[in-house]
């Protein structure tokens, strides 16, 4: 009998919580931070975050912030209220439209799917301008919302929604992520919607990357965390278009993932022989 | 007799040497006060785990003063603590120290540091050459020291309980992965299975002193624990939690366990040593040693 590519192990998530909130707060500890800002989509990504936060930190010490574009859905903004009344913490609202409008009206040409990404990173990274802008003024550490599954397909804005000072949840694929959720009482309404960037109407993920994220997290899974070969992906039953697909993504977005390279010249080179913790002693706030 | 040992599941701060053995100082107290005689701390408690170059600012030798002190204040305990060390070649070194009274009475050099997968042990300390066990006075027979990985290598616990440890003591800060899923459960399952089976196989006690807290992305699991000499779990340390765990080894269990179940002395130790040079000149290419038992 031929070996099957087993769906996502079951997890448990209480576990797994306990030490993303464990992680939360020596992230805190560590800088001498007490507070975080997340920037709230509506989606299940930014919502798990937020609990989680609200969970580590307090929701007094958290600051929901909500980054609308005009042609954002309605429904996005109606969920993150509901995310920010649930936990009772802190929100605000910032439209970028008239920050980022003048930009876009640079990006001109033949409507394509390229030019679509483009208008995307502009946003992502006007919103990254906006939440670290609010990280100063609420005194507060930026929390990431990233997750395995766009970190590894590099479905992500470089120096945008990538951008943070930890990433609470960017080892749970997008699959595994709703049963974090779920026990942390993330609401139904968010669990089950079609996850979105929300960057052009319309827009899902599962669209946009042509798979569920149901078979990308079996790929994935299968790719890197059992270290799978193509081939033997493909003989245990997994789709051989789309395994080629996903591990040339994995291959190609290396570079989304890691510091940019530091041309050698000294004897002694900020990340290639000058290594240190992130958090060294005496660089607490404070200390 | 009772033996009382206190496993000290601690939260090391990373590269804070001062503020860790004034925290190492508060653990020591308390297991005084629960009749502890030897307190086992994690691996590196003194100076954190992901150290990578902080490792010479946090360094010192192993008769350094303040390594005297720290067991001065709890007269009569013995003390097992994992530390930065330095030789005097400067050799820097992840070492663990047993100490009584201010005096030094044994001392591990990590033999085999992990240096794969999210591990770069290896390149920031150098590895121990020695594997060997240290004589006390208690009724528990010699101690032999070990740190993490080197549990992982067999051969290590054996050739201690073969060298006359009755207690086997393990400083570890084990990492955990996948918490929460049936894969992760496993990996402490795979600690414990190896712990039983060196206590079973050595008839030997264990005592397994594993950190908690977080360092950078990774967390660490705790479950420190002490084993009996028959392989039975005396005390358990819960997982993720700070905790103090005090257990009592019986060591009158260490005589019955060896008289009724002779292992050690049974082990054919010429016979190993024969097969060994066997195995190392053939990997080496070189003639195999002469065997005058050969028909």
């Amino acid at each position: 009998m031929s070996e099957r590519a087993a769906p996502l192990p079951e997890i448990d998530a209480e576990p797994m919580i306990g030490i993303i909130v464990a992680f939360i707060r020596s992230q805190l500890e560590q800088t001498g931070f007490s507070r975080l800002v997340v920037g709230l989509s509506g989606g299940v990504d930014s919502a798990t975050v937020a609990y989680l936060g609200a969970r580590a930190a307090g929701p007094d010490n958290l600051r929901a912030v909500l980054m609308p574009y005009r042609t954002s859905s309605p429904d996005s903004e109606t969920d993150a209220l509901q995310v920010v009344a649930a936990l009772g913490c802190q929100s605000e609202r910032i439209d970028i439209t008239p920050m980022v409008e003048p930009m876009l009206a640079l990006i001109r040409g033949e409507e394509t799917l390229a030019l679509q990404v483009r208008r995307g990173n502009v946003m992502a990274r006007q919103r990254m301008i906006v939440l670290y802008d609010r990280s100063a003024a609420f005194d507060a550490l930026v929390a990431g919302t990233g997750n395995k599954t766009e970190a590894l397909l590099g479905y992500g804005t470089l120096h945008g929604d990538m951008a943070s000072a930890f990433a609470p949840i960017g080892d749970l694929y997008k699959s595994q992520l709703r049963a974090v959720a779920g026990a942390l009482g993330v609401p139904r309404e968010i669990l089950v919607k079609p996850p979105s960037a929300d960057l052009w109407p319309g827009q899902t993920d599962e669209g946009e990357l042509g798979a569920t994220y149901h078979d990308l997290d079996r790929v994935l899974f299968a790719l890197v965390d059992r270290r799978w070969t193509t081939e033997r992906c493909t003989a245990a039953g997994l789709d051989p278009a789309l395994v080629a697909w996903v591990a040339k993504r994995v291959a190609r977005n290396e570079f989304k993932r890691q510091l940019p390279p530091v041309a050698k010249l000294s004897l002694r080179t900020p990340g290639i022989d000058h290594l240190y913790p992130r958090r060294r002693p005496g660089s607490r706030r404070g200390s | 007799m009772e033996y009382r040992i206190g496993l000290a599941q601690c939260v090391p701060r990373l590269g804070e040497l001062d503020a860790n053995l004034e925290l190492a100082n508060g653990w020591l107290r308390r297991a005084a006060a629960e009749g502890a005689q030897l307190t086992v701390f994690p691996e590196l408690a003194l100076t954190g785990y992901l150290l990578a170059d902080l490792v010479p600012d946090v360094a010192m030798r192993a008769d350094d003063a303040r390594l005297a002190a720290l067991s001065r204040e709890v007269p009569g305990m013995l003390v097992a603590i994992g530390f930065v060390e330095e030789t005097e070649a400067h050799r820097f070194c992840n070492s663990a120290a047993l100490l009584r009274d201010g005096e030094l009475i044994g001392l591990h050099r990590k033999v085999y540091l992990p240096t794969y997968g999210m591990f770069d042990e290896g390149r920031f300390t150098r590895p121990g050459d020695r594997i060997r066990t240290h004589a006390v006075r208690e009724p528990v027979g010699r101690i032999g020291l070990s740190i993490c990985e080197d549990f992982w290598h067999a051969s290590l616990p054996m050739l201690q309980a073969q060298d006359g440890a009755g207690l086997l003591v393990n400083l570890a800060a084990g990492p955990a992965r996948t918490p929460g899923s049936s894969a992760g459960l496993a990996a402490i399952a795979g600690w414990h299975k190896m712990q039983d089976t060196y206590a079973l196989l050595g008839t030997v006690a264990i005592a397994f002193c594993n950190r908690v807290g977080n360092e950078e992305g990774l967390t660490f699991w705790g479950g420190s624990r002490l084993l009996g000499a028959n392989g039975s779990t005396i005390a358990q340390a819960p997982l993720y939690e700070e905790a103090l765990l005090v257990g009592a080894l019986e060591t009158d269990d260490l005589r019955m366990q060896r008289y009724s179940l002779p292992l050690l002395a049974d082990e054919r130790l010429e016979l190993v040593r024969r097969e060994m040079d066997r195995i190392l000149a053939e990997r080496a290419g070189l003639p195999p040693p002469a065997d005058e038992d050969e028909p």
